[in-house]
């Protein structure tokens, strides 16, 4: 497969061969979806249209952490609503371990802007995916105060979106997407739209939840700070047509440094570096 | 000074300005009245006009239900389905663009009724923007949540239900504004269509008699009452809108 380059030997990185143990693991974690030479092209003005995907393949385990990464246009977002079920692919396959799709309510998905029904509440707002499966209120009461609490929005239950800010009602999006407790949480550039404060907050409250949760994430982003913070892997992409370039494993240990310092640690430093450099040469 | 009371202000100045020209150059009563002398003629007889007046604001009042209901249950058909929007969308343009005056006489031989002749009448008139505005509002909400709706597996009834309903309320409270001025000037229209031949009670039944017999005050008394409930129909419903919209957390 295209992805899996023996020859390659820089420590950081790692093509996810199957048969290949990964590093500082014994045992291959459980596999979750694989992305077989998945394409997706959509018509528009040029001939042929835009090819938004070419030839994507992606390995997804378990309770892994990955970013995609890649400059405006390169397809992220593309691949990601693939994943979701919410796009089909032109050419090429997902193959769930399960065996079918996710059912509704397995997966997560949080968009850019927090999309939230700007008439309901904060818990009505977090109770959607569960009445949208036909529980009611009383039922659903237990899970939405948990998730609330989770995101530190205790308290919020009765205010409207317009009421909240914008680091707020992200968080309300993000309770929203964990309240089906989901096997896979998909992340669409949900924090590029917020000042750096709440950003940073936002990025080391995520990894806590996802340490607590365990599920697996996909992050889409277009800071490479921001992957090398949050990822274990970091998925790269160049545009024209979309393609994954390569992946890169995090040298930072999981679980640890989740603050400010992490932000000031060497390892980091390095890792941004080293994705800096891998990215530029991608995009030659 | 409050903008509030900027209308009040300039339209007793045009009041005092009109009353003041008229006797600075001796105009003739049977051209232009002067305000007393309106003021004058609807005290001399309110109940005759207030009757008419109540008599075309029932018709007006009824159109306008109608229309709403029609308006959104065919918004909500176009919305729901994209052979219903292909079917009523030229339909519904096509009745929009034909001017009422032409079509009023057909109505009112076709209709029987001459009460609901001209309701049928107004409502074509009140009928467009309720429409339009509520399946505008239909489709209002943002691709993203149409998408996550679409991703918990959400059927047709309940992304209508909870998305596309709750996000056309205040589209309709708008065309529901217009379109309460519309219907109006839409029983106004009709009723003058029909002239003595229809349903002889309405304000333009009392404006085209004061015409007649060139009592001028007689027939601004009856446009400003017509005026003066325009406006208040349109505050009315303004009022409104903003109590459901609050009451419905929208405001
Ligand atoms: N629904 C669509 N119709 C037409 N072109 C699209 C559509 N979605 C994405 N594209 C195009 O596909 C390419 C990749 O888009 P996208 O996946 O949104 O990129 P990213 O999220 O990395 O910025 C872009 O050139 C974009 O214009
Ligand atoms: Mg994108």
């Amino acid at each position: 497969m295209a992805f899996c380059d023996e020859n390659d030997d820089d420590a950081t990185t790692l093509f996810f061969c199957p048969n290949r143990a990964r590093s500082g693991r014994s045992r291959a974690p459980p596999g979750m979806l694989t992305l077989t030479d998945v394409g997706r092209r959509f018509p528009g003005a040029t001939p042929g249209g835009t090819e938004a995907l070419r030839d994507a393949n992606l390995l997804l385990s378990a309770g892994d952490f990955v970013a995609l990464l890649g400059p405006s246009g390169c397809g992220k977002s593309t691949l990601l609503r693939l994943i979701a079920g919410l796009d089909r692919p032109d050419s090429g396959q997902l193959t769930w371990d399960a065996g079918q799709p996710p059912a509704p309510g397995e997966i997560g998905y949080v968009f850019q802007d927090a999309t939230l029904l700007p008439w309901a509440t904060t818990a009505d707002n977090v109770f959607l995916p569960l009445r949208l499966r036909g529980e009611s209120r009383a039922q659903a009461q237990p899970a939405i105060a948990a998730v609330l609490a989770r995101v530190g929005l205790t308290g919020f239950e009765n205010a409207r979106p317009q009421q909240l800010s914008g680091g707020m009602r992200m968080r309300v999006s993000i309770a929203r997407a964990l309240v089906t407790q989901p096997r896979l949480l998909l992340m669409d550039e949900p924090f590029a739209a917020l000042d750096e404060f709440t950003r940073h907050r936002l990025q080391t409250d995520l990894l806590a939840l996802w340490q607590g949760l365990g599920c697996t994430v996909v992050f889409v982003t277009h800071s490479i700070y921001e992957a090398a913070f949050l990822a274990r892997r970091v998925v790269l992409m160049t545009p024209r047509p979309g393609r994954i370039a390569r992946e890169m494993l995090s040298p930072l240990q999981a679980g640890a440094n989740n603050d400010a310092d992490k932000r000031l640690h060497p390892d980091y430093a390095r890792f941004v570096a080293d994705i800096a450099h891998a990215m530029e040469a991608a995009l030659q | 000074m409050s903008a509030r009371f900027a209308p009040i202000v300039f339209g007793s100045l045009a009041l005092l300005g009109w009353e003041a020209g008229l006797r600075a150059f001796d105009v003739p009563a049977y051209v232009v009245p002067s305000p007393v002398a309106v003021l004058a003629s609807f005290v001399a007889d309110p109940v005759g006009l207030l009757v008419s007046l109540a008599s075309t604001l029932a018709i007006a009042f009824v159109a306008l239900t109608v229309a709403a209901l029609l308006g959104a249950a065919m918004a909500v058909a176009m919305a729901s389905s994209r052979w219903a929007q292909a079917a009523i969308q030229p339909w519904a343009v096509a009745l929009q663009v034909t001017p009422l005056p032409a079509i009023a006489p057909l109505i009112i031989i076709w209709v029987g009724d001459p009460f609901a002749a001209l309701v049928v009448c107004a409502t074509i008139v009140a009928f467009f923007p309720l429409f339009a505005n509520t399946a505008t509002g239909l489709a209002s909400p943002p691709a993203a949540l149409q998408d996550l709706f679409h991703l918990y597996g959400a059927g047709r009834w309940q992304t209508l239900r909870l998305l596309r309903l709750p996000a056309a309320l205040p589209y309709f409270l708008s065309g529901l504004r217009i379109s309460g001025g519309l219907a109006l000037v839409g029983a106004v229209v009709a009723e003058l269509v029909a002239g003595s031949g229809g349903f002889a009670s309405g304000l333009a039944y009392r404006i085209l008699e004061a015409s007649y017999r060139l009592d001028m005050p007689r027939m601004f008394a009856a446009l400003v009452l017509l005026a003066v409930a325009g406006v208040a129909i349109d505050h009315g419903l303004a009022a409104c809108g903003r109590f459901v919209l609050r009451r419905w957390g929208q405001s």
